[in-house]
């Protein structure tokens, strides 16, 4: 039993993330958090995103079940849960199965590298990136199964479409994510870890996004490009254009299975938005973590989660009193204050200095992974669908020849010193001399 | 402390020989399936094994790579091409070269030869290390970069850039086929 404890507590000292530490206690503690919180996350998405939508074109949206319809992710669960589960005559019934479980499997696993924090991670690896890039992109093959082993056309065409979209966009995918590499080993300590990167941004005082002037934010517009098409979301989301495709490549499938799809949708997109948090915009690092230090930077810094949750809270109970004052609606009014008072819970609970010291970097993480989300909710109620020629003649023709030559660019920059003295003088001598012989 | 010290190896025979189950049940599902697109999931998971056994081999940079250029590259083509047959009609079909003698006959003296280097003894040693030199799992990235870029060091820069040049031509020949009119 003491050994027992003593291994639970000897991780606790450390400053390295479980999987570093080989712990394997606080590594499922760590997985099962992660789950936890993605799971949240993408309900509270889910909610987010139909009120949000709605009100960007003057809706209301879900209103009926809980205040201002907050339960109505759990409805949609449940209904799910209980809905009829329909395998079509003349499925591929084993990779039918299958299909979702891939998509889920490599939506969920990338987590293990997200850096939420400098010890907040499942675990760092050396390949970090890398690792996220190929463990993402095999959620096409559960897409392209999906497809095909439902033996109907709607989907068959969704698949083929979101392939040939997701193995497109990955290249200038992959060039923007390398010109951010590249800006890490040019300080002599290149790496491909998450952790790695932030610290990277850490030590050279700002954000990939504002280095090198012009070219960092370049790398980042292309990255963010291709992270909605990767996610086949509005407007690239061909695969399932329902007034086209009905739903795509999940057509055929309802209830668990489809709720499976949707998480994984959900969750990848979570995950490309930590690839563009990591690499451009200093991860878990507070604004201004170099320029505004001191006891009392530090002080209103990690106060700000606590007061944002106060700040939601204050919101609600605003809501609460300005609710109908009719006897129907007294159970949602007492729901809506039930829920202020919970959030005000929460952003007492990390207003407790204990707490926001060690919560302070998840927080902002997940403040900027949020900004992201947001930016897709955004581009789906602003944005008209493209067609599929001019969403791969983006894809090949704009963003895959802008990577390339970024990539040169930031190369060049980085090196420009050597190009200087190794590349340009000689030339130019040569140059000069050949002139001087010829005349 | 050191993470390494206080870390057991992943790198047990259990997971070895898991991970080589695992491929060769995939190999053999790759040439025994008459559906193509299952023989294709087949060999997904048989690369998916093998970029396990790299890992093993503290190798992550190359697991790495062989998961987004094997499982999530050229397998979706694959698959992609796969899809397009009517894979009912291909299913009818008898097959029509049969090639299994010669493809056990070259199975097996294939296996005959790993045998062979693996118990002859050249001065009395075996070819094969007994023990194998352990790497710090960190530096395999940095370490591939080296040998590829390095000024001092960077053997294979040459080799590197005309097996692209190699793939270059081929794309271009691909497309000068397949298109008619550029």
């Amino acid at each position: 039993m003491h050994a027992i404890t003593e291994y639970i507590e000897s991780y606790l000292g450390s400053n390295l993330t479980p999987g570093a530490a080989g712990n394997f206690f606080w590594a499922t503690v760590y997985i099962l958090l992660v789950f936890l919180g993605l799971s949240v996350a993408v309900i509270a998405m889910n909610w987010l995103e139909r009120k949000i939508l709605a009100h960007m074109q003057v809706r209301l949206g879900p209103m009926r079940v809980g205040p201002h319809g907050l339960l109505q992710p759990i409805a949609d669960a449940l209904k799910l849960l209980l809905k009829e589960d329909i395998i079509p005559a003349g499925a591929d019934v084993t990779v039918f199965w299958m299909a979702p479980f891939i998509v889920v499997l490599a939506a969920f696993t990338v987590f293990v590298v997200v850096p939420f924090g400098p010890t907040h991670a499942i675990t760092d690896m050396n390949i970090g990136i890398l690792f996220m890039l190929g463990v993402s992109s095999l959620s096409v093959l559960g897409i392209v199964t999906a497809g095909w082993a439902s033996n109907s056309h709607y989907p068959l065409i969704g698949a083929l479409r979101s392939s040939a979209q997701m193995v497109s966009y990955e290249v200038a995918m992959g060039l923007a994510v390398i010109s951010a590499i590249m800006m890490t080993s040019l300080s002599g300590r290149g790496t491909l870890s998450m952790i790695g990167i932030v610290e990277a941004q850490l030590a050279e005082h700002r954000w990939f996004l504002f280095k090198f002037f012009p070219l960092g934010l370049v790398a980042f517009g292309i990255f963010a490009v291709a992270m909605v098409a990767e996610t086949n979301r509005a407007p690239f989301d061909l695969p399932e254009a329902e007034s086209e495709l009905t739903a795509g490549f999940h057509t055929e499938y309802s209830g668990f299975r489809w709720s499976l799809f949707f998480l994984a949708e959900y969750s990848a997109m979570i995950a490309v938005s930590s690839i563009a948090v990591t690499l451009w915009l200093g991860g878990w690092l507070r604004p201004f973590p170099n320029a505004l230090t001191g006891p009392t930077w530090d002080l209103v810094f990690s106060l700000i989660p606590g007061i944002t949750f106060l700040f939601i809270a204050g919101l609600c109970f605003y809501s609460t009193v300005r609710m109908p004052k009719h006897p129907l609606f007294r159970i949602q009014t007492m729901g809506l204050a039930g829920f202020g008072a919970l959030l005000s819970l929460i952003g007492l609970i990390l207003l407790i200095p204990a707490v926001r010291v060690r919560i302070g970097d998840v927080f902002w993480f997940s403040a900027k992974v949020a900004g992201f989300m947001y930016l897709y909710i955004w581009y789906r109620g602003t944005f008209p669908r493209y067609r599929f020629d001019q969403l791969m003649k983006v894809g090949w023709k704009v963003l895959l020849p802008t990577g390339l030559f970024l990539l040169i660019a930031t190369a060049t920059w980085a090196m420009r010193s050597e190009v200087w003295t190794e590349v340009v003088v000689p030339v130019w001598l040569g140059l000069v001399d050949l002139l001087r012989r010829i005349f | 402390m050191n993470p390494l010290v206080a870390n057991p190896p992943v790198a047990t025979p259990f997971f070895f020989y898991l991970l080589a189950a695992v491929m060769i049940v995939g190999g053999i599902l790759v040439i025994t399936r008459k559906n193509a697109v299952h023989s294709a999931l087949a060999l997904i998971t048989t690369l998916l094994a093998q970029a396990g056994l790299y890992l093993m081999l503290y190798a992550p940079f190359v697991a790495g790579v062989q998961i987004i250029l094997y499982a999530g590259g050229i397998m979706v083509l694959f698959l992609f091409v796969i899809m397009l047959i009517s894979i009912e009609r291909a299913q009818k079909e008898r097959q029509f070269n049969k090639q299994w003698a010669v493809g056990i006959a070259a199975a097996a003296a294939l296996g005959g030869l790993f045998i062979a280097v693996y118990t002859t003894r050249t001065q009395g040693r075996v070819l094969f290390p007994q023990g194998r030199v352990s790497y710090v799992e960190g530096d395999n990235t940095q370490r591939v970069a080296t040998l590829l870029f390095d000024r001092m060091n960077g053997t294979y820069m040459f080799a590197f850039e005309i097996a692209s040049l190699l793939l270059l031509v081929a794309i271009i020949g691909a497309v000068v086929m397949a298109k008619k009119r550029i």
